[in-house]
């Protein structure tokens, strides 16, 4: 379970500076915010483009172009479950619904997210390289193969 | 003092290898016994990990799958000198899975600690890069055309060309890039690389920098594989403190969750720190690419390749394989299948082959009914085609790629016309928006793929279907937007009876678990 800092920006210029100097330094920085942060806040956005001298609309550009990057943090532990097809082949469908239907959380779209308590977060994931052990999930970052629903809900204490 | 081998592999360690590792080490210490246990990678024979080795006098003797609970049994079974057990498997080298192969670029991964430079050293690693050293860049670069290694991400472009015109490109920097952004389902064999033999990669690197002209390296991977990225990036913690790379730096970089960046125009882009839209080519990456300098885009599994190439000369790898594919693939058999792994073998095996004899058929038992190769932008093929011949020309002449070497098998409850459906999904999920038929195409595929499953206008909408994959095939500027009609059109051309009105959909007909594999 990862805990995260709250929203500062002398903190942030902390963690923004050691990357200044190298090439590329926006996806490093906004990965290294969100690893501090749980999160990139608007806030951050005219931080970044500002130490980095280009435009707040660039920033926001590359913020929310990546899938990983969010607004707010997510749940206390998060669920990252493939969704591609070796595991769909491996009825890793069935495990989501049992692990969503089990917290609550809608199977349609918009599928999964976050328990109303801010327990879990479920978001879907299009391959972990975990396909010889299909279906897998990532749980709070660890890995977990040939798992089925009981299995989910039991790794997140659903 | 016994020792032990564990991968400690991120799929290995998704099946418990961690806590049989401890077992292991509580056991042994409970019982007095000096133990040393090394976490390997993978062998690759992904059902029988958590696979563990103990060395022997006459070799490692590997039991597998071990559980946490058969460890005590397996000490009272001797297991410090490969005594007899039901887990017992002997050498793995003898395995059949094992003995078939030709592991070249896999030739260390599983048998040594990814984490010792040493033992790396023992293994022959560093002799391809003293080898490129002795020769110079032009010789280095014919060894690897003689070699006819192509770009193993999927595109199959002769690596040599590729490095022969980064080399003969005038510019004040260069670069080499490492695409590990490894996206495709099915596919795992970089990530393999980066966890069990991380060293490899960065002589490849080196090699390709030698011989280019080129002193900075990136290797782009994912934010889905944290434990790779973690052991890659303490090899390269290593092999700097080691100083074995002289001025040539190597730096891992780590995406942000999007596929699209695995093609490598868009990669270039999200390294340059901005979002990971594809550029139009010309100019290639090879004359204006990183930062606008002359850059070397290449797969992990190329790069890995190249130490073996230099070792061995480039000759000796082009002796294997078929037709135009030399050399050797790591397939990596996924999905519904009874023998999930990494299967390493010279092109020309037949997919039939593949999947029957090695993969050992479905883990269900049921029939196999259709297999994707090449990731989610590779053609289903049906039975019908399992004699179709690996390598990249045979599956280009029946529509389909190899791609990144991924097969993933499929039973008889699937549905085809579900399958469809999720190409035109993931596509509109994953467009970087750049190319029109990409970005607004595929959402109008999963409509009317929609409209077909639901029986409206079935005739009519299939043929809109065609239309709509003839567009994103000739007017997208990459792969994702290119290739997504091959999934798609070969569900329909391969499983027409899945995409006829409800009543008659084979899909209604057999029994409720085909429903399940959906994306509703």
């Amino acid at each position: 379970m990862e805990t995260f800092e709250p929203w500062s920006p002398a903190r942030a210029e902390q963690i923004i500076a050691p990357h200044l100097s190298r090439e590329g330094a926006l996806l490093p920085i906004l990965s290294a915010l969100q690893e501090t942060f749980g999160c990139v806040p608007r806030e951050a956005v005219a931080l970044v483009a500002h130490a980095l001298n280009v435009s707040r609309a660039e920033v926001h550009g590359v913020v929310t172009f990546y899938h990983d990057f969010r607004e707010a943090p997510h749940g206390r532990r998060v669920v990252k479950l493939c969704r591609a097809e070796s595991c769909q082949a491996m009825g890793a469908e069935t495990a989501a619904r049992f692990l969503l239907a089990a917290l609550g959380l809608p199977t349609d779209a918009p599928w999964g997210g976050t328990t109303p308590d801010g327990a879990v977060t479920v978001e879907a994931v299009y391959c972990l390289g975990l396909c010889a052990v299909s279906p897998a999930a990532l749980v709070d970052g660890e890995p977990l193969g040939r798992l089925d629903g009981m299995a989910l809900a039991e790794a997140v204490g659903a | 003092m016994i020792r032990l081998f564990v991968p400690g592999d991120s799929a290995a360690v998704a099946v418990g290898a961690d806590k049989v590792a401890r077992a292991l080490a509580g056991e042994a210490a409970r019982r007095g016994l000096p133990a040393e246990i090394v976490r390997t990678g993978s062998r690759g024979l992904a059902w029988l990990e958590p696979l563990v080795e103990v060395e022997t006098p006459g070799g490692r003797i590997a039991y597998g799958p071990v559980a946490p609970g058969d460890v005590a049994a397996l000490f009272d079974a001797d297991l410090a000198r490969g005594g007899a057990h039901a887990l017992r498997i002997g050498p793995p080298e003898a395995h059949p899975w094992l003995a078939a192969q030709t592991r070249i670029t896999f030739a260390r991964c599983g048998v040594v600690d990814p984490a010792s430079l040493s033992d790396y050293r023992a293994h022959g690693g560093f002799e391809g890069l003293a080898r490129a050293r002795g020769l110079g860049p032009a010789k280095t670069i014919e060894a690897v055309t003689a070699s006819g290694l192509r770009g193993r991400g999927g595109a199959g472009f002769p690596a040599g060309v590729k490095w022969k015109t980064v080399a003969d490109a005038p510019g004040d920097s260069k670069y080499i890039v490492c695409n590990a952004d490894e996206g495709d389902s099915g596919t795992f064999a970089d990530r393999m690389i980066l966890e069990g033999d991380p060293f490899v990669l960065i002589e490849g690197m080196a090699i390709a920098g030698l011989a280019v002209g080129a002193r900075k390296g990136f290797v782009y991977s994912r934010s889905e594989y944290p434990h790779a990225n973690r052991a890659f990036q303490r090899a390269l913690d290593l092999v700097h403190a080691d100083g074995e790379l002289g001025a040539f730096d190597i730096e891992l970089r780590v995406g942000a969750g999007a596929y699209v960046c695995g093609e490598e125009t868009s990669l270039l882009e999200s390294l340059e720190g901005k979002r990971g839209q594809v550029r139009a080519k010309p100019p290639l990456p090879a004359h204006r690419g990183l930062f606008g300098r002359p850059t070397v885009v290449n797969n992990v599994l190329t790069l890995a390749t190249a130490p073996w190439i230099l070792t061995h000369g480039g000759e000796a790898y082009a002796a294997l394989g078929t037709g135009r594919s030399r050399g050797t693939q790591p397939i990596q058999l996924a999905g519904n299948v009874k023998h999930p792994g990494l299967y390493e073998a010279p092109f020309g095996l037949t997919l039939g082959r593949i999947v029957m004899a090695i993969g050992g058929g479905t883990a269900s038992g049921r029939p196999v009914r259709a297999v994707q190769c090449g990731g989610p932008l590779g053609a289903y093929f049906p039975v019908a085609l399992f004699d179709t011949v690996y390598d990249y020309e045979a599956f280009a002449a029946r529509d389909g790629l190899i791609g990144h070497g991924g097969v993933v098998v499929f039973d008889d409850t699937v549905d085809m016309a579900v399958q469809a459906r999720f190409a035109f999904e993931f596509c509109a999920l994953e467009s970087c928006g750049k190319c029109t038929p990409c970005r607004i195409g595929s959402v109008r595929g999963v409509e009317t793929i929609q409209k077909v499953i639901d029986g409206v206008d079935v005739t009519a909408n299939l043929e809109l279907v065609e239309d709509l994959c003839h567009t994103l095939k000739f007017g997208s500027l990459c792969a994702l937007g290119g290739f997504t009609p091959y999934p798609v059109m070969s569900a329909i051309t391969h499983f027409p009876e899945d995409f006829r009105a409800p009543d008659t959909r084979l899909g209604d007909i057999r029994p409720p678990q085909g429903g399940e594999q959906g994306l509703e």
